[in-house]
């Protein structure tokens, strides 16, 4: 990537860490809350979709700042996760943590479908053959879901990459520690002569987004081939 | 191994309020749609709670809602064929039929699975997946998926209704394979009479929830009281011996010296079957019928006459080979004059003697 300069190579580097751990430690959370919303009747069950869904219309400034107000060093769970030696507020976890929950209603909508799409009486089945929650979850629903799955982590991912709004409101904008690539893009646009660096971030971005979004549409295709059995 | 059931439900427009105990064999649960049936064996399987109740097999309780017992599907351990065949469409044949064995515990598991494979003909299935197989495969494999997780019980619910006439036909001899070779007690739900016919060892009859009636097959498929799936399914149920085969097409039985005739079947000559007569397909004669195609004439007694509230009665005939029901009008049993006790002859044409209504191989009928 010898075209790219220094700042410009740190925050594509910056962006992929903060998008793949993103994407990986909300995954689990992302299954869970979607499995819960596709199968099970609870109270409480439209308002956890909503809170769910919060970050897709809310301005992203606005989640950034209530992440700001939560997390930061002064909000009540900055304070408790500093207790644990955990500090988010302007560092690079911070825009993880902003990235995972501005990617988190698009990863749920598409495990969501996908589980939709199983056959709860595929479920039943594997229940009265001896499997139990767990692993009729972990034979059935699971294996026919995997795509979805994926499908989600890469829309998740590309989601992550491209977050601005709440990342700099909530770690503003810090060479090497929070700028990432679109954080980038904005700083090059503000100085003069900077519009080259911007113009080579903008050409990776859309190339992340374009692949991503058809790696995602192309696994969530064999969703329903595997539904289907074929 | 004998399984009983103690069941109190509310579904909308239905209130469940039966008890039952079913031998080993094959019990069917017989009605129509809308009668229970399949609430009741999902409730056995633990896939609904009902209200109140108590199922059992043996001594080994599986809820209890007196106690308080209530045991999770999984830990039943009972094999559940669905009516869908609900194979997991991502997973192999052979995957298929494993799925049970995984969580079957090691000393529990009966079955030899060649033998099984062997039983149902899937063997050239094994590395297919659910969708390459046709609908009387399917079923097949899911035979031998809830066998093979070595059940107590085997629940079965309308196994054939998804079937055309052709894969009921191939699918029925694999059940009475089952109900002759497995020592597994099966509880069969329909509203096939045919099906009661061949497969039921005792038969449970539901309507509206309740136990109608419930006793050997023979004994619940001839009262016309009962019809749970409508007067068309009133039939008797014969033993009979196959006596021979004719070139011209048709298999003689032997009845208690009785013969009668049908369209040849695959059984061999000598073996013990089960056939049914469907009431409506016998007419009634007061002398002996001279000039007529029909090649069936039974000699007879007359039972019974049970009028019901249409034009219709039910005639039962003590024959030679057994009781026949004959579905005939009120307005012929008067112009016959026919009254208990009085001599009759039973007429069934040939040809309304269905392979379907013939089963093989029942010890109690």
């Amino acid at each position: 990537m010898g075209w790219l300069g220094p700042a410009e190579l740190e925050a594509l580097r910056l962006s992929l860490r903060v998008s793949f751990w993103a994407t990986l430690v909300t995954l689990p959370f992302g299954i869970f809350v979607a499995y819960a919303l596709a199968r099970w009747r609870f109270p409480g069950r439209q308002v956890l979709n909503g809170l769910v869904h919060l970050p897709l219309i809310l301005p992203p400034v606005v989640t950034g700042y209530l992440l700001l107000l939560t997390f930061g060093v002064q909000g009540p769970l900055g304070r408790l996760l500093a207790e644990f030696g955990i500090v988010v507020a302007f560092r690079w976890t911070g825009a993880a943590l902003a990235a995972g929950i501005m990617a988190f209603p698009l990863m749920v909508r598409a495990i969501r479908l996908s589980i939709e799409a199983v056959d709860p009486k595929l479920e039943q089945a594997g229940a009265t053959l001896g499997a139990s929650r767990a692993l009729v979850f972990a034979t059935v629903t699971l294996p026919m879901i995997l795509p979805g799955v994926i499908a989600g982590a890469i829309l998740a991912f590309a989601k992550a990459m491209g977050e601005f709004g709440a990342t700099i409101t909530f770690v503003s904008n810090i060479p090497g520690q929070t700028q990432t690539l679109p954080s980038a893009v904005y700083a090059f646009l503000q100085v003069p002569g900077g519009e080259a660096a911007a113009t080579r971030l903008v050409i990776i971005s859309i190339i992340i987004a374009m692949g991503a979004l058809l790696m995602s549409e192309y696994v969530g295709r064999r969703v329903a081939q595997r539904v289907a059995g074929s | 191994m004998s399984l009983s059931v103690r069941l109190k439900h509310t579904l909308p427009g239905i209130a469940l309020d039966l008890e039952f105990d079913a031998p080993p064999g094959v019990t069917v649960l017989f009605g129509r749609s809308g009668s229970g049936k399949t609430t009741v064996v999902n409730a056995v399987a633990g896939l609904l709670q009902p209200k109140a109740g108590r199922v059992a097999i043996d001594d080994r309780v599986l809820f209890d809602t007196d106690q308080g017992l209530w045991l999770p599907p999984h830990r039943r351990r009972l094999g559940y064929i669905f009516q869908e065949g609900r194979l997991f469409p991502h997973l192999t044949v052979r995957q298929n039929l494993s799925y049970g064995r995984w969580f079957a515990p090691r000393s529990a598991q009966r079955e030899n699975p060649d033998r099984v494979i062997e039983m149902l003909g899937i063997g050239h299935l094994l590395n297919r997946r659910p969708a390459m197989l046709s609908g009387g495969e399917k079923q097949r494999v899911a035979i031998g998926r809830a066998l093979l997780a070595s059940p107590r019980l085997i629940l079965a619910d309308e196994p054939l209704a998804a079937l055309d006439d052709a894969r009921k036909a191939e699918i029925l001899p694999y059940f009475e394979r089952l109900r002759d070779e497995v020592s597994v007690p099966i509880l069969y739900v329909t509203h096939s009479a045919a099906e009661v016919a061949r497969l039921a060892t005792s038969v449970v009859a539901l309507q509206d929830g309740k136990v109608l009636r419930h006793g050997p097959a023979s004994d619940v498929l001839a009262d016309p009281s009962v019809a749970p799936a409508g007067v068309r399914a009133v039939g008797a149920l014969l033993q009979v011996k196959v006596a021979a085969h004719h070139e011209d097409g048709l298999t003689e039985l032997e009845a208690g010296g009785a013969r009668l005739f049908l369209p040849r079947i695959p059984h061999r000559i000598g073996e013990a079957l089960r056939i049914r007569i469907p009431a409506q397909e016998v007419i009634l004669s007061s002398k002996p019928p001279e000039g007529l195609s029909a090649l069936n004439v039974l000699e007879g007694r007359v039972e019974a006459i049970r009028a019901g509230e249409g034009p219709g009665a039910i005639v039962s005939v003590k024959t030679p080979a057994g009781v026949v029901l004959a579905r005939v009008t009120r307005r012929s049993v008067a112009a016959l004059g026919l009254q208990p006790g009085g001599q009759c002859h039973a007429v069934i044409k040939t040809v309304a003697l269905a392979p379907q209504d013939v089963g093989g191989r029942v010890s109690n009928a």
